[in-house]
């Protein structure tokens, strides 16, 4: 009966009642999709990284190794010799590991030098490994594995020719058009930064920066041979580029103190096992990404790399990084909510004038209530009823155009910026917020529900 | 509280007095005529019985009405209701008193402006928590008597003629089958033949379920519809403490 009384009061009251539902409306969708984006955001960060138990780099902060290594944000400030890589890789804790060069680019997308093992043992989201929508993973020392974001937006395809750059700007003025790259395989959407990755051999990241005659050859050589690639030179001539890029260079400023002249050999039955300690052909590396056979042993390993002594190293735990970084960004978080909450506040303070407005206008039908034997308290449920009408029919409101935008901008907002989200808001924590919001409508109700109170209380039968 | 309902039960059974006001004094808190009292002397009804209560603009009809239906708690001295001492029930309990034992008719602005008429009257029904049967039959039987038309209940209220809302609010005044009728007529926004045609409906339904009523108005041509005419002045006196003589509750 008093629902029933609210909702026709409301309906007499249409146009008011509908501009307040909408303002409520529009905060309420603006609440739930920065609540939407953030959990969003929060999980697709934390779903970058699954099964990794440390990364290994150069010593500078915890969150710049993270960075850079994982996020490919920023710049390493230093390389490790490949020699640790060895170290590490011998270690009987170490289960596996795997060594990451970064440093070059291709069309603002970051390329990064590492082996086969990459595409076994790096884990995203709940430990899914990476996959391939097409082709394979590379052989060849010039061959490439884009991620899906990079075959998108440049239009790859398997087969194509790619040309890296030097640095890891948009524009280079250094081109490695010397050694144009081939895409053997892409990797399906993950929804993290591989998306954005160009994957190459750590091999080759060395060879296109030798002097061009050596890398001539070089070419040649994999031309004639296929899936053969020769040791590095030393390319001093890094230092000669007036166009150095910044720090990133340094990790390619690589010197060759050995020749190996040794063959690679690519093929995947051999990559496994078969990594003597010569065999890699780069001689510094940006990071080491290692998976332990044992978890216990990971603070005392990360304890014996820290202390190392033949090459500065430092190792980071990937969670306890990512938890740091997550703080950082937990303020941005903390902004967006309070923007939201106040967007809200507002809505619902207009919300309660409106009822308030009204109740001047009421008091001769707060008269008859009273007359009729209800209480009070029946009036004042009555005008926090309207209340919980309107933000409920608003919140359901906003669901439904959260969603369906969602739904309808889904494609687009991947395309455009890389946004991987769920269109489904139905969440536990949404839930959690209708009922804040109710809540606070229940709050905000007071004001005009003390004000009826106290009309309901002294209103008395006029004879007029 | 369980203790004190138990007590009064708000027992309305066989009881030969309706009203008694007993040495009831109100004085008025509002700013514009603080410190004026109203004071009431000894004054009684006999159940079943229509009193026709004529006095002047301020001179405390309104007061009188909002004591009588519990709107307004007895500040001083007694009223009882069919046995009942008002001053001795809470607030809510006075409000469920009234739900269920007295029904009120204004002049206007009777109804719930935004709901049908069958709405206003289950209203009516569901706050006095009367568990009727058969409401439905009851509503058509009064829609009959009162001579509205068979289409009236789905309808919105701002549709209906003043003298049509009234009929309702009558309807609505007896479906809980009250004791006690009040009703204010003191200005009169119906013509002589609508004003006829209410007085006679009205006497007849009271008469018919014996009914009391307490009908207020200055309006001395409606006096030969009763046989109890009793000036207010009779057993009620205004009293001013400052020069503002103007019962201005009233005067407004």
């Amino acid at each position: 009966m008093l629902t029933s009384i609210a909702w026709q009061s409301l309906v007499s009251r249409r146009k008011t009642v509908f501009l307040t539902f909408l303002s409520l409306v529009v905060s309420i969708s603006v609440l739930i999709s920065v609540e939407h984006i953030r959990l969003q955001a929060k999980e697709s960060f934390n779903r970058t990284i699954s099964g990794v138990d440390l990364i290994v780099g150069a010593p500078s902060g915890e969150l710049n190794l993270l960075l850079y290594s994982i996020f490919r944000m920023g710049s390493p400030t230093n390389n490790i010799h490949f020699d640790s890589f060895t170290m590490l890789k011998s270690n009987p804790s170490v289960e596996w590991a795997v060594p990451i060069s970064l440093g070059d680019s291709h069309d603002g997308f970051r390329v990064m030098g590492t082996n086969q093992d990459y595409f076994e043992y790096f884990k995203y989201g709940n430990k899914k490994p990476l996959q391939l929508s097409e082709g394979e993973v590379f052989h060849g020392p010039f061959d490439a594995v884009i991620g899906s974001d990079v075959a998108n937006k440049l239009g790859y395809k398997t087969g194509d020719n790619i040309v890296l750059s030097h640095g890891i700007g948009h524009t280079s003025f250094v081109h490695h058009d010397q050694a144009p790259f081939t895409v053997t395989g892409i990797i399906a959407p993950t929804g993290t930064p591989v998306d954005k990755t160009v994957h190459v051999n750590l091999a080759a990241i060395e060879a296109i920066h030798l002097p061009p005659k050596k890398l001539a050859q070089l070419v040649e050589a994999s031309q004639m041979h296929g899936d053969h690639v020769e040791e590095g030179q030393a390319h001093e001539y890094e230092h000669n580029h007036i166009e150095q890029n910044q720090v990133e260079h340094e990790q390619v400023d690589v010197h060759h103190a050995h020749n190996h002249e040794k063959e690679h050999d690519y093929d995947e039955k051999h990559s496994e096992n078969t990594h003597a300690p010569h065999s890699h052909s780069a001689e510094k590396i940006t990071a080491v990404l290692l998976g332990l056979n044992n978890k216990f042993a990971t603070f005392t390993l990360q304890r014996q790399i820290d202390n190392y002594q033949n090459d500065r190293l430092m190792a980071v735990l990937p969670g306890v990084a990512m938890t740091q970084l997550w703080s950082l960004m937990g303020n941005i978080e903390k902004v967006l909510q309070v923007i939201g909450s106040l967007v809200l506040l507002a809505s619902l303070f207009g919300l309660a004038t409106m009822l308030l407005a009204t109740m001047n206008e009421r008091q001769k039908e707060i008269a008859v209530f009273r007359i009729l034997g209800a209480s009070p308290k029946f009036i004042v449920y009555l005008v926090v009823l309207e209340a919980l009408i309107i933000s409920t029919l608003a919140i359901v409101a906003a669901f439904l155009l959260v969603t369906s935008l969602l739904t309808l901008l889904d494609g687009w907002l991947t395309a455009e910026y890389g946004l991987f989200l769920n269109s489904n808001v139905f969440t536990q924590d949404s839930l959690m917020l209708a009922i804040i919001i109710l809540g606070a409508t229940s709050v905000t109700a007071l004001i005009p529900s003390i004000e009826a109170y106290k009309k309901a209380l002294h209103s008395q039968l006029s004879v007029h | 509280m369980s203790a004190k309902e138990n007590k009064h039960n708000l027992d309305t059974s066989d009881c030969q007095t309706a009203i008694e006001l007993n040495d009831l004094v109100h004085v008025y808190g509002n700013p514009t005529n603080k410190g004026a009292q109203l004071r009431f002397d000894n004054w009684k009804v006999q159940s079943g019985q229509q009193v026709f209560l004529y006095g002047d603009s301020g001179s405390g009809k309104s007061t009188l009405l909002n004591l009588l239906s519990g709107i307004l708690a007895p500040q001083q001295g007694s009223i009882k209701l069919f046995g009942n001492e008002l001053s001795d029930l809470s607030n809510s309990q006075r409000d469920r008193f009234r739900a269920e034992n007295i029904g009120v008719v204004f002049q206007q602005f009777n109804l719930i402006p935004y709901l049908s008429v069958a709405k206003n009257i289950e209203l009516a029904v569901y706050l006095a928590k009367s568990s009727k049967q058969d409401l439905q039959a009851s509503i058509k039987q009064f829609v009959s008597a009162l001579n509205l038309p068979s289409n009236i209940l789905n309808k919105p209220v701002s549709s209906l003629s003043i003298g049509q809302q009234q009929r309702v609010a009558i309807m609505r005044a007896f479906i809980n089958s009250p004791k006690l009728l009040l009703i204010d007529e003191s200005t009169s926004a119906l013509d002589n033949t609508a004003k006829q045609a209410f007085m006679s409906v009205l006497m007849e339904i009271c008469q018919a379920n014996k009914t009391t009523m307490i009908f207020v108005s200055h309006d001395l041509e409606l006096k030969r519809y009763f046989s109890l005419h009793t000036p207010l002045s009779s057993f009620c006196q205004l009293s001013h403490q400052s020069e503002n003589y103007l019962d201005k509750e009233e005067a407004n």
